[in-house]
């Protein structure tokens, strides 16, 4: 990619814009920011950005509905989720709603631009900790399995598994590629489609593995 | 109760909350600083003089709009016609109860004409009763005074006036329940002092039931709010007390040490792991005798002693054991060893539960190192790591090479 990928930045705290632009300047090309759910809609239509940095937690319904407003709409933006919280039914919700990534808000300057150019680029971005609720969120299919469920959606090939374990013990996609003898798109191929059963898969799956833990009723 | 506003001219408005038929005169007056009861004669006046007064009244009504807190403001005519709604209820109770009478009677289910009057008349004062009692225990709230703080002083509280209950009803009510008690024993004859007095206490438990029970019953609701408030302020209390002893602290702290930049990096992460644990503490399972709690205190305790951040991610979980316990430990010592040979490199944990399969990886992005070159001396790795998994029946791997950071490998099978 030559030019910068541009970017819309969602957060309804003005500081934390404030330093993401900062840090991303000269990374990549910020167009626009918007400090709540009603203003980031209207800027993301009228600029129509490559990537949008979302806050997952906003008042009015948070990132999610940004997305559910902005996707019918502008169908070619992606989203990154940026967010303070590492909860799994933040991580998990936003992921679902149509989020190609998901990174928490301590991520370096430089990590970010590389994030932001992955999701411009089509890819999924995975933090080893997503990654690990991710594998956490598909474990137990062995026995447990449901005999109604889409065995392509809700479970993981070994290739994947072995990948996202990869991710969660810290590795990058081209360490991954590297060790695992495959290539780095091969790589990003894999997360993609683990994104795609995250996003997919009935909610069996994930609504059992969130009551398990106790996250919902 | 001419009461807003006294210091500044106050537009022409209807005052809806003293005023008799739509608050023109109240309204007028109070602009005017008359007596509406001045105003009102001289309408009334005017209305006998050719129907003058009706046609200005009306105008008037139209062009003055309401005062803007008409919304708990009511005319005389409107809170005569809402306190006529008790008569209302009430004696439309008595109906219902003649009816039920009439009913019982075709039915042949018929006691004696000795009941109709006490029957009809503690139900239309029980009702009269019960009415104003409900009407006093749903009163709207007083108009958000704080909210508007120019207004709070001169503002009557009117939403309270609307919906007291009125003593002479409750007083009425309470004589005709009485009433109806006395006319059933005079009935009966047992006023007679040689009659029944078993008849006569329970008659007037009867009564004062009907009469008190509506207040017992305000009370308990009155107490259940009491205790919801009670419990509301608690809570309040404990998250003031926690963010008091955690997050102010902290702040406090990293405002002093503000010059050393390692540290307030490392208050900050410890503040922000304390929270987080506080956060998740209603939804995550609280044992501590497992295997991430016990990996999550490790890292906990390495974070805090040197202030490095270490990302720990783990998937599934089991109870501790012995041997639970020793691969935890290695752990801790591949991350103090990481901590102390890959400085200022990000340091990763992560831990996977596979059925009887445990397994841990602590990565950091340092320097690496030649494993054959490392003097047998050291005991660091070799005993603490190796040495303890293998006396445990599991295992230890090192992935390492000259500049691409090191990977521990703990494996409990």
């Amino acid at each position: 990619m030559t030019a910068l990928p541009r970017v819309v930045l969602v957060d309804d705290h003005g500081l934390f814009r404030a330093g993401v632009r900062a840090e991303l300047d000269g990374l990549v090309d910020v167009v626009g920011d918007a400090g709540n759910v009603g203003d980031a809609i209207e800027c993301i239509v009228a600029t129509e950005p490559d990537v949008v940095l979302l806050d997952v937690q906003m008042p009015d319904g948070g990132g999610a509905e940004v997305i559910r407003a902005v996707a019918p709409r502008r169908p070619a933006v992606r989203f990154l989720a940026l967010s303070v919280s590492d909860a799994p039914d933040d991580v998990i919700s936003i992921i679902r709603a149509g989020a190609r990534g998901y990174v928490t808000k301590t991520i370096s300057g430089p990590e970010l631009a590389d994030a932001v150019r992955r999701v411009a680029g089509g890819d999924a971005v995975f933090s080893p900790r997503l990654a690990g609720f991710v594998l956490d969120a598909f474990a137990g299919g062995e026995g447990a399995a449901p005999a109604v469920a889409d065995p392509e959606l809700d479970q993981l090939t070994a290739r994947e598994r072995e990948v996202l374990r990869h991710i969660a013990r810290g590795y990058l996609y081209k360490e991954i590629a590297l060790r695992l003898g495959i290539s780095a798109k091969t790589v990003e191929a894999h997360v993609s489609a683990v994104l795609r059963k995250l996003q997919l898969s009935n909610r069996h799956e994930l609504s059992r593995w969130a009551v398990q833990r106790g996250w919902l009723e | 109760m001419v009461t807003v506003s006294q210091t500044q001219p106050a537009p022409f408005r209807r005052d809806r909350s003293n005023g008799v038929l739509g608050g023109v005169c109240a309204g007028l007056a109070q602009r005017l600083r008359l007596d509406p009861l001045i105003l009102r004669i001289g309408f009334v006046i005017a209305a006998g003089a050719g129907g003058t007064g009706v046609i200005l009244y009306a105008v008037c009504w139209v062009l003055m709009p309401a005062a803007a807190d008409g919304r708990a403001g009511r005319t005389l005519l409107a809170r005569s016609i809402g306190r006529r709604e008790s008569w209302m209820v009430a004696s439309g109770l008595v109906l219902l109860m003649l009816a039920l009478l009439l009913l019982l009677r075709a039915l042949g289910l018929w006691v004696g004409d000795a009941v109709v009057w006490p029957l009809v008349l503690a139900t239309g004062g029980g009702a009269l009763i019960w009415r104003q009692s409900q009407g006093a225990a749903v009163v709207e709230p007083p108009p958000r005074e704080a909210a508007r703080p120019g207004a709070a002083a001169t503002r009557p509280r009117r939403g309270l006036r609307v919906a007291r209950p009125s003593p002479g009803i409750v007083a009425l009510g309470a004589a005709l329940v009485v009433g109806a008690a006395l006319v059933f024993l005079w009935l009966n004859g047992a006023l007679v002092p040689d009659r029944d007095v078993t008849l006569a206490v329970l008659v007037v438990v009867t009564a004062l039931t009907l009469i008190l029970a509506p207040w017992w019953l305000r009370l308990a609701r009155g107490l259940t709010e009491e205790r919801a408030e009670r419990i509301r302020t608690q809570e309040r209390a404990e998250l003031a007390a926690h963010l008091h002893d955690s997050v102010l602290q902290t702040l406090a702290l990293m405002q002093k040490r503000a010059a050393d930049p390692r540290e307030v990096a490392a208050l900050a992460r410890r503040q922000e792991r304390e929270l987080r644990t506080w956060l998740n503490a209603g939804s995550r399972r609280a044992d501590d005798a497992s295997l991430a709690s016990a990996l999550e205190a490790a890292v906990a305790e390495v974070e805090d002693a040197h202030g490095v951040p270490v990302e720990l991610v783990a998937v599934g979980d089991r109870a501790l054991d012995e041997r639970v316990e020793a691969l935890v430990a290695a752990a801790r010592e591949a991350v103090l060893n990481a901590v102390k040979f890959a400085p200022g490199s990000a340091i990763s944990v992560y831990a996977e539960v596979l059925g009887d399969r445990v397994e841990v990886f602590v990565r950091d992005r340092g320097p690496g190192f030649d494993v054959a070159a490392v003097p047998p001396d050291r005991r660091g790795l070799r005993e603490s790591v190796l040495g303890r998994m293998e006396r445990h029946g599991g295992r230890a791997a090192i992935h390492t090479r000259p500049g691409e950071g090191t990977e521990v490998e703990l494996v409990l099978s």
